[in-house]
């Protein structure tokens, strides 16, 4: 059985009306902001560098140094834009934060907010998640009615105001300047970096873009200390995780592991995911989020940490663990994943707005039993086109949308390319009309 | 601004809610508020008439021609009448992985119209990932969320829809 770790970011879940301010405030809400409003913005922003928090959004970039790029002697107003266009295929956290205990990303922007002298915030909310974004509006109503939020901030002088803005359905929008355009009230192009937002962000002003999950996780570090919240984690990366489990696997569902715990355990523990279907087994994992490489059944026994997976070439990403069984069929998952970056492309750059959608075809076209020996190798020369692979990092394009294409396809035809010229040779998927393993028929009536 | 285009009742929401929207931009920033005045007309019509997008972009100081770009690059934005029912079926991976495929093609045949076309009452089309992997296979009715689904409670909920 895995260590469970000491719950930080789910603590309240099993609380009744969790949602919200009483029920927030009666499990001790809102106590780190008054702790927060007593330290100097510096002291607290020296808090959370110490405390080896990251990001959590998918990039992994350590919080408090983020923080810390904002010029303090920029004139212009600072911003605050919250991440919450949670849309990476696998990943269900955020939604699961914002309806269960909205609140707690409340106080972490307030907190972060006083740190980063930002008067102004912004939460962006995905336009498909209307249930979540009625839990944080109520939230934000209760919250500025018990003076959290408005022209003083618990009484204390600083002066915050916090706005919901809706996405509209571009998956592109959750990176961070992207985000940043649509908040513009612009198409969701992402913009060349640098400079980078802390610099330039919205309105062309210093912006900090944090993640749901990254924000509910400063309030404990101020009230428990930066040591505390280090120690939970690993030597570079601090707290816990909310990693999100789905596809072939008994019970998926959000879990808050610690950062020790491998892509394994969290399969097979009696904590997390309780095992495969009976009579499968692994044949392949997506660590993190679907633009994460995939790994092999003898790869899973790695940490769902940043640096134990970067140093395997792959991602800890998102937290949104796939794990696909022996019964499925690869080209037509790798089809899934590189098809939904087709569709997702905003088109801006020619490697991924072109190559996203032919690799797609080629695909399909394996996947129909009408593919050829060299098309295997065109797959490769567009994946290197966008993004060469190994290592990690190497793109074309201006985002990383491009490297989500690459990726999956080059790890995809690394580990399981006898399944793709199988596919090839008997002109037909092996797996005929039952491509998508244990579950693929759904959900008995 | 009075226009023929809105009912008086509608004109007065418009009016009232972009002023709400406006307030939280910076003065100079006003095209800003885009994203949300386009589904505050979306929301007021029910999609995004060529007339309504225009006075969109006249309030926020723009040409109509940002305004038509900005909603054809966002989905959940229709250019063209949807029927009374758009229906969003997630197909991304982990939703594959627990018959989505299945779902989409039974909704297909039972709704008689195949994916990404519209009839008067309905829009089939698939959508990106909405988050809801460990709850898979899911599906969003005019952005109403429904998740665990088998393919009898898609039945039932369908014979709802008026």
């Amino acid at each position: 059985m895995a260590t469970l770790p000491e719950k930080v970011i789910t603590q309240n879940w099993g609380n009744p009306d969790s949602h919200t301010f009483a029920s927030y405030s009666k499990a001790g809400g809102y106590t780190a902001l008054k702790k927060a409003l007593a330290m100097t913005p510096a002291q607290v922003t020296d808090e959370v560098k110490r405390s080896n928090l990251r990001g959590r959004g998918g990039a992994g970039f350590p919080t408090g140094l983020k923080w810390s790029f904002v010029p303090k002697d920029n004139p212009k107003p600072k911003y605050l834009a919250v991440n919450a266009d949670e849309s990476e295929p696998g990943t269900f956290k955020d939604r699961c934060i914002l309806e269960r205990d909205p609140h707690m990303m409340l106080e972490g922007i307030a907190i972060a907010a006083y740190a980063l002298d930002v008067h102004t915030a912004y939460i962006y909310i995905r336009g498909e998640f209307k249930h979540p974004a009625e839990r944080v509006n109520a939230a934000l109503r209760e919250a500025y009615a018990q003076g959290v939020f408005g022209k003083s901030v618990l009484g204390s002088g600083y002066p915050l105001e916090v706005y919901v803005v809706r996405g509209a359905g571009a998956y592109i929008c959750g990176e961070e300047t992207a985000l940043l355009e649509s908040l513009e009230g612009k198409k969701g192009w992402p913009r060349l970096k640098p400079p980078f937002p802390a610099v330039v962000g919205l309105f062309g002003s210093p912006t900090v873009v944090n993640n749901v999950e990254t924000l509910a996780a400063v309030p404990h570090i101020i009230n428990k200390g930066a040591e505390w919240f280090a120690k939970l984690g690993t030597e570079k990366s601090g707290g816990t995780r909310l990693v999100c489990l789905s596809g072939s696997v008994n019970r998926p569902g959000v879990f808050e592991i610690s950062l020790h715990t491998t892509v394994k355990e969290l399969i097979f523990d009696d904590a997390f995911g309780q095992g495969m279907p009976k009579g499968r087994s692994v044949k392949a994992v997506i660590p993190g989020g679907s633009s994460a490489p995939v790994l092999g059944a003898d790869e899973i026994d790695v940490a769902l940490e940043f640096e134990a997976l970067k140093a395997k070439q792959n991602m800890a990403g998102s937290g949104g663990v796939i794990v696909m069984d022996d019964s499925t069929c690869m080209v037509r998952c790798l089809w899934r994943v590189v098809r939904f970056y087709a569709e997702e492309s905003c088109g801006q750059c020619t490697p991924c707005r072109e190559g996203a959608p032919w690799l797609t075809r080629v695909l399909r076209k394996i996947e129909e039993g009408r593919g050829e020996p060299a098309d295997l190798d065109v797959m490769l020369n567009v994946a290197n086109a966008i993004a060469p692979f190994p290592p990690m990092g190497l793109g074309t394009t201006i985002c990383a949308l491009g490297d989500s294409i690459a990726l999956p396809t080059h790890s995809f035809l690394a580990r399981f390319r006898d399944e793709f010229e199988a596919h090839i040779t008997q002109h037909r998927c092996p797996f005929g009309e039952k491509p998508w393993g244990h579950y693929g028929e759904g959900r008995p009536s | 601004m009075a226009s023929l285009f809105f009912s008086p009742e509608e004109q007065t929401r418009f009016d009232r809610d972009l002023l709400e929207i406006l307030s939280h931009y910076p003065s100079d920033r006003k095209s800003a508020a885009m994203l949300p005045a386009l589904r505050l007309l979306q929301t007021l019509k029910g999609w995004l008439p060529p007339d309504g997008m225009k006075l969109v972009a006249q309030r926020l100081e723009v040409s109509p021609e940002r305004a038509y770009e900005v909603a054809t690059f966002y989905v959940m934005f229709h250019t063209a009448k949807p029927g009374r029912y758009t229906i969003d079926v997630c197909t991304a991976l982990s939703c594959s992985l627990w018959g989505a495929e299945k779902l989409l093609a039974h909704l297909e045949t039972r709704l008689g119209v195949k994916s990404g076309n519209r009839t008067e009452k309905f829009f089939l089309r698939e959508t990106e990932c909405l988050a809801s992997c460990g709850t898979a296979p899911c599906l969003q009715i005019n952005e109403d969320h429904h998740e665990s689904l088998t393919l009898k409670q898609v039945d039932e909920l369908i014979a709802t829809l008026a």
